[in-house]
């Protein structure tokens, strides 16, 4: 095996698809100079997407994503380590496939909470293959310079602060993930920093213990003393006392191990790890400090003056020309991350849209302010009509106002499978096509001629009202301009006839609306037009259209507000949102009869085909 | 946690209940009760009548050892095996009243006893086996000789090592093969041991201990029983384990409703939150995230303030959410300032550099309880002291300190430049002048 644990331009599999974690490691690899981005593949057994963009640097690239451990291994020859961000509940069968796999070299593993007889097996068979296991329960490894497993370092602030980008001289083992950071940093703060770290995780049952990795630390010549930060409970730290003492290991070694409150307390309290429990007297923290420092490592007589200590081996290796001052590299700055650069205010970007309707980014999406839920329910006494005022309005109109609102709704609902909308609905599901493209078929048809003469109502009267022009200059007016009077007229209905839904639709209005001028102004104009002709009355769409003036005009909009709403096709919206529930049910109703493809007949349509020039 | 204690009488329970999968033909009468008190043995001896007809053997199930030799055991009054249901009773109420001091140092009351029927044998009937798990080998220790010298007669004990990625059947072959070679063990003590073996693996225990244990051909009598669980296979031992309910050991204060609310927002959780109350009426009470670095605040506050001066231990760790931390946070700072003592408190919000916490955003947590107990605090006379790295940890850092300025909290706050333990003696240096 390698001296190092990492070399320069190796490359990881990583299992789960922890983009934060990934875009680290490449954060890393860019300040290192990599060439290559650590992380070749990535494995989830889930995803959906064949691969995921990472930045690297200034520019992104494309990490494969695979489903299978089988499949990113025949991809990625090349890459011999797997960092496994499992969860503790797949991370034994994951690992345990990857170690029989055999590609791997070394494999760090996160997962805290393993059951031990899990991580015991997978103990025994990575030593039986010669693989590294790093963990369960750690942030990993790093050989600085080359490569880090994950989080391990922190921010990347931490990392160059903590001179985890240079190769330093001290080789630093730890069983805490939290503490290796602290460890890394104190000895950047008092010497040239590390060349090698591994935090082997707080587990009873470490996948490699600290031995193995001093043992390596040993033969690599750039690591000049080894700093050891043991815990109390497990016998580790007497392997290391016992190839000191042998002369296997013979680089200065500065160790701690914490946990000497134990001593005082007499019950099982569990501190810090799962394998922070002494069960005999050697295990305590006490012991093994004591131990330590009998065989002639370096132990100090608290965590306090550990900085001292490292301070005082690094300053004598320098005196000794063992340990040379290593160039400052130059700094390589990684772009700050949009999102991070913008939460801490250092940068601001136009927006390209706006919105003043609704908002999703809190707890609950909002409909103009009011929660989903403020609203929903029959108890909020929110109404249909009170959300679409809400999402159309911005306001939620009076009880006259949105009753006349749902009014209208039902009333324009449904004609009947004859009208043209409906029927093109109807063909295309026939057609067998989807609720969606029926829909749309239904609701294209509307226009001008169909279900669209509201708007052009309520603005052709509501411009002969504001003209003062009288009911007759308003039908002379309309005639000079070779202009139809829209909103007047029926194909059966009459005076004497009338449509029981326009008389209902005035009969409300006039009970409720504070007032109905535009209303009044359209009924003498009717007078004139049905006694020319008897069905030349005010149709359904023109008293919708002139009622919903009058009803803006006595909730106090000003006049060129309402001008807004007919032009941006508001009204035309109450009949395609009310049309759209007939057009629903005429499509639903084809699909449950399940009719075959229609075919207009033949004898329907008069050919009058020549032949063209 | 890990490897946790469980009671002799859920341990049995646990091996009546996958008797017949595990250890047919092997035959267990299993005539175990647990009570807290003499009322409730009396209670239960209307319901089961082996109390009023047997002879009776008393012990504390607290999930401590050697309670022979702690004079713990009561199977005679005026000779062996004559405990009457009212005599057990006594017993028990007698035993219970005053706290008992093990030779550990361990100290607490007996709140809970295990009755059993008397077992007529001979002493040389008893033999010893237990099961430890050690590095990638469990290790099977059985002896002829069991009982209460076990230790001085472990010459006498014969022990197997199984690789723990052995199958089954070569296991017990393992199994049978070392004893083989031992010589003199019964056939029948042989095949349990196989058994046992594989119900120890299934289970996911850590340790297990008969001592004594009684083969009688096909009879099994477990004349005690010790056992460690795994409890992180809880998730996959859920309906095997049936409900099983970790206790707190021995000598252990009283779980309080705020360590219980804390282990049962940790649990909800996927950050790791942990409170135990060591000595309410100490002036120093930490708010420590991260494991190890919860471990090294408490042995330097023990070696600069003194053990005595520790209020609480805990952590919080694994980027716990705002709301999290402002629990967790309010439920120290109500404990601490509910006591009026005469020094002035210290509150030490310590941590290591984290690997990926977002520091401003757990310390928004902290900021928001800070403030509710505003006044609290400063009738306390709480100083508080911050060191804190990581992600975003200047920001974090910036606003505790503005706010508790603006709140005219005294607090002195640090980052990684400063050496993490650092704020403990300070925190010693000041309150001393």
């Amino acid at each position: 095996m390698s001296h190092i644990l990492f070399e320069k331009e190796c490359q990881a599999i990583f299992f789960n698809n922890n983009k934060k974690a990934i875009q680290r490691m490449l954060d890393y690899d860019y300040v290192c100079q990599r060439k290559t981005p650590s992380v070749s593949a990535i494995i989830h057994p889930t995803a959906t997407n064949s691969f995921q963009k990472f930045f690297f640097g200034k520019t992104e690239v494309i990490i494969p994503i695979y489903t299978t451990l089988q499949d990113a291994i025949k991809h990625h020859e090349s890459s011999r380590i797997l960092i496994n961000f499992a969860s503790f509940r797949s991370a034994y069968s994951t690992t345990k496939e990857a170690l029989l796999s055999n590609h791997f070299s070394t494999i760090s593993i996160t997962a805290e909470g393993i059951p031990e007889r899990y991580t015991r097996e997978l103990n025994l068979i990575a030593k039986k293959r010669n693989i590294t296991l790093i963990g369960p329960a750690t942030v990993g490894a790093i050989t600085p310079g080359h490569f880090k497993v994950g989080n391990i370092g922190g921010s990347l602030e931490s990392i160059i602060n903590s001179k985890l980008n240079l190769q330093g001289a001290a080789g630093l083992v730890t069983k805490s993930g939290g503490l290796f950071n602290e460890l890394a940093n104190m000895i950047a703060n008092n010497s040239s920093g590390i060349a090698e770290g591994v935090a082997i995780g707080g587990d009873r049952f470490p996948g490699s213990s600290f031995i193995s990795h001093v043992e390596r630390m040993e033969k690599n010549p750039q690591i000049k003393y080894i700093v050891l930060l043991g815990e109390v409970g497990g016998t580790d730290e007497y392997q290391l006392i016992d190839a000191y003492k042998a002369k296997r290991i013979t680089k200065p070694i500065i160790a701690w191990c914490i946990g000497t409150i134990t001593q005082y307390v007499s019950s099982d309290i569990q501190f810090g790890h799962a394998g922070a429990n002494a069960s005999n007297e050697s295990e305590t923290a006490d012991s093994k400090n004591q131990a330590m420092r009998e065989a002639g490592f370096r132990v100090p007589a608290s965590f306090n003056q550990l900085p001292e200590m490292i301070k005082a081996v690094h300053t004598r290796l320098v005196a000794e020309g063992e340990i040379k001052p290593i160039d400052p590299s130059t700094d390589i700055n990684v772009p700050t991350d949009y999102n991070t650069a913008k939460k801490q205010g250092d940068i601001r970007k136009e927006t390209n849209f706006i919105c003043t309707i609704s908002d999703d980014r809190g707890d609950e999406a909002v409909y103009a302010g009011f929660p989903i839920s403020a609203v929903a329910t029959p108890e909020t006494g929110f109404s249909i009509a009170d959300v679409i005022t809400l999402l159309w309005f911005k306001k939620r109109y009076p009880k006259w106002a949105s009753n006349f609102i749902e009014t209208i709704i039902k009333t324009v609902a449904d004609h009947g499978p004859a009208v043209s909308g409906a029927m093109n609905a109807r063909v295309t599901a026939r057609a067998g096509k989807d609720l969606l493209s029926c829909l749309a078929s239904g609701l294209l048809t509307i226009g001008p001629r169909f279900g669209g003469a509201i708007d052009e109502a309520a603005k052709q009267f509501k411009a002969g009202y504001a003209d003062q022009l009288s009911p007759s200059e308003f039908i002379e007016n309309a005639k000079r301009n070779k202009q139809l009077i829209s909103g007047i007229g029926h194909r059966i209905k009459s005076v004497r006839k009338p449509d029981l839904r326009v008389k209902s639709l005035k009969e409300y209005a006039k009970k409720s609306f504070p007032s109905t001028d535009l209303l009044n102004y359209a009924l003498e104009v009717e007078k004139i037009t049905s006694a020319k002709k008897e069905t030349l009355i005010l149709n359904v769409d023109g008293c919708i259209g002139v009622l919903m003036v009058d009803l803006w005009m006595g909730m106090g909009y000003e006049s060129e507000q309402i001008d807004d709403f007919i032009s941006s096709g508001t009204l035309n919206a109450f009949f395609a949102l009310g049309r759209s529930i007939g057009f629903i049910g005429h499509i639903l109703d084809e699909k449950r009869l399940n009719m075959p493809m229609y075919r207009h007949q033949f004898d329907d349509i008069l050919y009058s085909v020549e032949k063209a020039q | 946690m890990a490897q946790s204690s469980i009671l002799e009488f859920q341990c049995k329970k646990m091996i009546i209940s996958h008797w017949d999968q595990y250890f047919s033909p092997f035959r267990y009468q299993f005539k175990s009760i647990l009570v807290s008190s003499k009322e409730e043995l009396m209670a239960e001896a209307n319901k089961i009548s082996w109390l009023k007809t047997s002879p009776l053997v008393v012990k504390p199930d607290m999930m401590f050892g050697k309670r022979g030799k702690h004079g713990l055991v009561y199977l005679k009054d005026k000779q062996v095996g004559d405990v009457t249901l009212s005599k057990a009773a006594e017993w028990i109420e007698h035993i219970s009243k005053a706290p008992v001091t093990l030779n550990s140092g361990q100290n607490g009351h007996i709140t809970r006893f295990i009755v059993e029927p008397f077992f007529h044998h001979q002493e040389s009937d008893e033999y010893y086996v237990s099961i430890e798990t050690k590095d990638t080998d469990d290790i099977i220790h059985i002896s002829l000789n069991g009982g209460v010298d076990i230790e001085e007669n472990w010459d006498a004990v014969t022990s197997i090592s199984i690789p723990v990625d052995t199958n089954n059947d070569d296991a017990s072959d393992l199994i049978k093969e070392t004893l083989k070679k031992a010589g003199k063990v019964p056939p029948h003590f042989l095949q349990f041991i196989q058994y046992l073996y594989l119900f120890f693996k299934d289970m996911h225990f850590s340790y297990i201990e008969f001592n004594p244990i009684i083969i009688q051909k096909y009879q099994v009598t477990f004349l005690d029983a010790v056992a460690k669980l795994d409890d992180t296979a809880k998730f996959i031992n859920l309906g095997k384990w049936q409900n099983l309910e970790f206790q707190e050991s021995f000598g252990m204060a009283q779980v309080s409703p705020e360590e219980r609310n804390i282990k049962l927002l940790d649990e909800e959780s996927g950050a790791s939150l942990k409170l135990t109350l060591l000595n309410t009426s100490a002036p120093v009470w930490t708010l420590v995230a991260g494991g190890g670095a919860s471990v090294v605040y408490a042995d330097t506050i023990a070696s600069i303030w003194g053990y005595d001066a520790l209020a609480n231990y805990g952590e919080y760790s694994g980027n716990p959410s705002t709301e999290e931390t402002y629990i967790y946070t309010k439920t120290v700072l109500d404990l601490m300032t509910r006591e009026k003592i005469e020094q002035d408190k210290v509150l030490l919000i310590g941590g290591a550099i984290a690997n990926f916490t977002d520091v401003a955003k757990t310390f928004q947590g902290i900021i928001q309880a800070l403030t509710e107990y505003k006044d609290a605090l400063q009738s306390h006379k709480v100083r508080i002291y911050v060191r804190r790295g990581g992600p975003n940890y200047k920001e974090g850092l910036n606003n505790i300190k503005q706010t508790c300025e603006q709140l005219g909290l005294p607090i002195k706050v640090f980052g990684p430049e400063n050496h993490m333990t650092e704020i403990v003696a300070m925190s010693k240096k000041e309150t001393a002048q």
